[in-house]
């Protein structure tokens, strides 16, 4: 197998060698990629959209369409991770263990046991092992930061680099500090399965809902000028708000496919401690 | 840009991806992919690609790797390649 | 061979963008751990990330980002002073989609190794002969 992919490597490669001798110079601002369309996108976006990022303008309106069913092949991701690993491998383990947190006992129940909810016992698992103080108050303390920076990058995408899929990603991220710092029920207890399992394809349809409005506005799919008699402001800021709504429901979809995924990994779908 | 820069990078980065694939510890292959991850972002706000090189920050260099660790995590560490 | 150094310096970026494509193909093609052949898939799509935004770099420009501000509309922006921001929104998307195909691939490994407890895949293959 190593000689016929290494046979199969090399030719590929010669081949693509050979191909790169055609390529346009490095840097060549006449280069066909930057001749035909994109000093439209770069001439147009500030009248057309009031936007001075043009990669934002460009991904969210110019070409919308495109960035809608990213969207939805994200949201799809999240689905199968949750198809593969929860809903067929999240069984009851036969003994469960609860700790009593002031004396550091441990009680082992059988199937079917419960203790009632208290603010004495906490739920643990075999490989429990004592969480370290200085790193769960260090990540607490970052964590409100690093969530008000998410925001910040989401509402900040059409004049600096930043959206709804960075922004999305942050904010899924400081969830996932929690997790690690703490445990996966600590984070579910904040952000829980139901909560996520909502919330991301709620995001996709405030996209597609943004898409549908303007489409009963009497306008095409996507075109938000339309939203200029809803918001009664003019066409072109009403395509600048018409992004902003498109990258809040990026930005929702992102962060809950993030936890969503993060969460059946890392606990393969018995949604217990985790890491 | 600096040339001498851009080539010193793209040299790591090449000698991080062989490295990722030839050490026999898979966490070690997560950390070291977060370390190609980071050098291609660095490598992209070189070229002038903002956008791209904040989503590879906070995506290649910070989610997937925890992803891998995650898996690595709950399967074996070990391999014999 | 004097006149080919000058075309290997000048598109470096064009040939360190193939060496990881075929780096990340040998990967898939013979690495014997599920993980690694993941990580190559990885890096294989990195290099297709790389090639696409070193077609968007132009000379004497400057990233896509207006300069004028939210006040500057009725300025004349010129196309030639601002890299190309078409590839830089491809690739954008395509990292984040990326990341989550990842997670889809690890899923299918965890649920691999729950079945065969083991990653390998000669091993793997060799236990579905045995059945």
């Amino acid at each position: 197998m190593k000689i016929i992919g290494l046979i199969i490597t090399i030719i590929t490669g010669a081949f693509l060698v050979y191909a790169a001798a055609d390529f346009p110079a490095w840097a060549d601002p006449n280069s066909p990629a930057s001749t035909y369309l994109s000093p439209y996108f770069i001439e147009n976006s500030m009248k057309d959209t009031s936007v001075p990022n043009f990669v934002t303008s460009l991904l969210a309106d110019y070409r919308g369409f495109d960035t809608m069913f990213e969207t939805t092949v994200i949201f799809t991701a999240g689905l199968v991770c949750f198809i593969l690993l929860r809903i067929s491998g999240g069984k009851e383990p036969e003994t469960s263990h609860y700790r009593h947190v002031l004396t550091g006992v441990t009680v082992t129940l059988k199937k079917g046991h419960k203790i009632p909810e208290s603010e004495d016992f906490e739920r643990i698992d075999d490989l429990w092992t004592p969480p370290d103080l200085i790193i769960k108050t260090g990540c607490r303390l970052m964590i409100p930061f690093i969530q008000l920076f998410g925001l910040y990058v989401i509402a900040h995408g059409h004049s600096s680099p930043g959206g709804g899929f960075q922004g999305g990603v942050i904010l899924g991220a400081s969830i996932i500090l929690l997790a690690i710092s703490h445990d996966l029920r600590t984070a579910l207890e904040k952000m829980r399965e139901k909560v996520v399992a909502i919330l991301c394809p709620i995001g996709v349809s405030i996209y597609a809902g943004t898409g549908a409005l303007c489409l009963l506005l009497g306008v095409n799919f996507l075109d938000y000028s339309a939203l200029a008699s809803v918001l009664h402001v003019d066409p072109i800021a009403a395509r600048s708000h018409g992004i902003f709504m498109v990258e809040i429901g990026v930005g929702i979809a992102v962060m809950t496919t993030m936890i969503w995924i993060y969460n059946n990994i890392s606990s393969a779908g018995k949604y217990n401690q985790g890491l | 840009m600096f040339w001498q820069i851009d080539l010193a990078i793209l040299t790591l980065v090449v000698v991080t991806a062989v490295a990722s694939l030839m050490v026999k510890d898979l966490l070690g292959a997560a950390i070291l992919f977060g370390a190609y991850s980071f050098l291609m972002c660095l490598l992209w706000s070189i070229m002038g690609a903002v956008d791209v090189a904040f989503t590879e920050a906070s995506v290649g260099a910070g989610v997937s790797s925890v992803f891998f660790v995650a898996a690595v995590f709950r399967t074996s560490r070990r391999t014999k390649d | 061979m004097a006149e080919l150094i000058p075309t290997i310096i000048a598109k470096y970026n064009y040939w360190i963008y193939i060496t990881l494509m075929m780096i990340g193909l040998y990967a898939m093609i013979a690495k014997n751990n599920l993980v690694k052949k993941i990580v190559g898939m990885n890096i294989f799509q990195t290099a297709i990330i790389l090639y696409y935004v070193s077609i968007g770099v132009k000379k004497g420009a400057t990233i896509p980002i207006s300069t004028g501000g939210h006040g500057a509309v009725h300025e004349a922006v010129h196309a030639a002073d601002y890299l190309n921001p078409l590839p830089h929104v491809l690739m954008l998307t395509a990292i984040v989609v990326g990341v989550a195909t990842l997670g889809v691939a690890l899923a299918l490994c965890l649920r691999i190794y729950s079945r065969y407890n083991t990653l390998e895949e000669d091993e793997i293959l060799a236990q579905i002969r045995k059945k």
